[in-house]
């Protein structure tokens, strides 16, 4: 039996009054792709957020790879860990981001090495050959050089993904990374997503692709009002959802 | 039914337009006027005898004039660093999740924009008053070194201390613009891929920063070039007091103001230029990234920048 990737038990979060988590439970095990669907405002990209304590938790227990998340539990009373400390607990989770958040003063291939270059201290030689290999992955052996604002939004994305594999994470957090797209260009953005999956990578992928979601996710979650309303085999719960909410949601989609 | 594709080929392309232009009889109008106007000012600067260009020819490079241009470049360079590192320093500060830290920032900018400069001048020129000897030691303790405060703060120590320290309230206030104009999703994927709040800030956020903190940096240096005269209430000298002291002697006002605006003016243009450089370095990756400060036109073919693809 191994251990699970990500463990989220019971997490509650809230933004001032408005309670945005009410006790959500996920599991994912290793080599595991976990969609995320829900309509705006239930809360998916708040919990991909909390994964990587990016947001911290109200309530709750968070663990990654069986590591407590942004707390060390110390004789029965939680201590919050120092920044250095979520900061290696981050490296182990790469992130990306529905509006790519590439460095725009950077090039491809910089935006890549930088991660390497300053946290784990790489050699720049030896950085920037795992840099080419990365982009060479995601298709764009071409673009090195080129700074974000010389990409269509599609390649943007692609070194972002990139560079969040520069730290050989073993796990990788997708908040909505197609949204921001031209429709035209979502589809290379997916094939990227689609071998990663098959390499083995675990994945918690917030999305609005139905299709991808059948075809790559092990696992549907179905958000709603800040809990988990359904999960299951996304075949499943696309073509026969058990719930009224899910099913008036995918009406409305699919 | 046609297809519009296959008719689209077939037809011929059209006559490019060739139409009279619209006549700006205004700018014609605006060009005589202003042509006359300069011609007049030209006529009047070489003939009215009172500008007396020998006697500006004759001081322009004399060596008061020179000594003073030096203190006034020394006090600006100087003054601007302390400025600057003080400036990111304070802002860094104003910005931290520490009460502490932003509470003594902001107290520190609050006390040194509220008072004037020439007060402040002349407080650290009269700092022997209140503290006769300044010493290294323990808190309430004993004293391992001991300094008479006029030898260690002279007349320009302190105006370094006044211009610096001044500088540095106004730039903390520049530089924290600058840091809140970045997004906050480029300090999210900084520290979603491992990177400290320190790496952040120095590798990430500030460099970006900077495209919106130079701009008015240059302001305030150039503008420092003109309030380096101000150290003439502590006694000290720079370009401006030293063509004071010289037409004080000899009346000829009016000729050796116009050597102390020809250095300004100078100087400035100098300024301005590196300030175009600089500019154009963290304009990198920016659709706008040759924008550089130009002196007096814009640039003329905005297209030839490099644009999404």
């Amino acid at each position: 039996m191994t251990a699970p990737m990500v463990e989220a038990l019971d997490i509650h979060k809230s933004f001032g009054h408005v309670e945005v988590l009410r006790g959500v439970d996920l599991t994912v095990m290793p080599g595991e792709v976990a969609c995320v669907i829900g309509p705006s405002g239930s809360g998916k990209s708040t919990f991909l957020r909390c994964i990587n304590h990016l947001e911290r938790i109200d309530a709750g227990r968070m663990r990654v790879n069986g590591e407590l998340i942004g707390y060390r539990e110390h004789g029965g009373k939680l201590h919050e860990l120092r920044e250095s400390e979520v900061a290696r607990q981050r490296r182990e989770i790469g992130m990306v981001f529905q509006r790519f958040n590439l460095f725009p003063h950077k090039t491809a291939a910089e935006n890549v090495m930088e991660a390497p270059r300053t946290v784990r201290r790489e050699p720049r030689q030896a950085a920037r050959r795992r840099a080419e290999a990365l982009l060479d992955r995601v298709g764009l052996a071409e673009k090195y050089d080129s700074y974000p604002a010389q990409l269509s939004g599609g390649q943007q994305q692609r070194v972002a993904i990139a560079r969040a594999l520069a730290m050989e994470p073993r796990l990788m957090l997708f908040d909505e990374p197609t949204s921001a797209l031209d429709p035209e260009l979502v589809g290379e953005v997916l094939d990227v997503m689609r071998q990663l999956a098959r390499d083995g990578m675990t994945m918690v992928v917030v999305t609005h692709e139905m299709g991808f979601a059948r075809e790559v996710g092990d696992t549907l979650v179905f958000m709603d009002g800040g809990r988990i309303v359904e999960a299951g085999d996304p075949r499943n719960v696309l073509t026969d959802p058990q719930h009224e909410r899910t099913k008036a949601f995918l009406s409305k989609v699919l | 039914m046609t297809s519009t594709a296959s008719s689209s080929e077939e037809r011929a392309r059209p006559q490019p337009i060739e139409a009279v232009p619209v006549r700006h009889p205004g700018r014609w109008l605006a060009v005589a006027v202003l042509a006359v106007l300069a011609a007049m000012l030209v006529n009047t600067i070489l003939t009215n005898p009172g500008f007396r260009w020998p006697v500006v020819g004759e001081y322009l490079f004399s060596p008061p004039v020179l000594n003073g241009l030096r203190n006034t470049l020394i006090l600006t360079v100087l003054s601007m660093a302390i400025g600057v590192v003080g400036g990111v320093a304070l802002a860094v500060m104003r910005l931290s999740p520490n009460p502490v830290l932003s509470g003594v920032a902001a107290l520190y900018i609050w006390l040194f924009r509220g008072t004037p400069l020439i007060a402040q001048l002349l407080f650290w020129n009269f700092l022997a008053a209140l503290y006769p000897r300044l010493s290294l030691g323990v808190p309430f303790g004993p004293e391992f070194i001991s300094f008479d405060t006029n030898t260690l703060i002279n007349q320009f120590a302190a105006c370094l201390l006044g211009l610096g320290l001044n500088e540095a309230a106004y730039m903390a206030e520049i530089v924290r613009g600058g840091l809140l104009s970045v997004d906050e999703g480029q300090s999210e994927a900084a520290g979603a891929l491992g990177m400290s709040r320190a790496q952040t800030l120095r590798r990430i956020v500030l460099p970006q920063a900077m495209r919106v903190i130079i701009p008015p940096t240059g302001n305030e240096t150039i503008s420092m070039l003109k309030t380096t005269s101000l150290v003439v209430v502590i006694g000290y000298f720079e370009l401006l007091t030293s063509v004071q002291r010289i037409y004080s002697t000899n009346f000829q006002t009016i000729p050796l103001l116009i050597v102390a605006a020809i250095w300004y003016l100078a100087l400035t243009s100098i300024l301005s230029v590196g300030q175009g450089f600089v500019e154009r370095h963290y304009g990198r990756g920016t659709s706008r990234g040759d924008t550089g400060a130009r002196l007096f036109f814009p640039r003329r073919n905005p297209e030839q920048s490099a644009g999404a693809v």
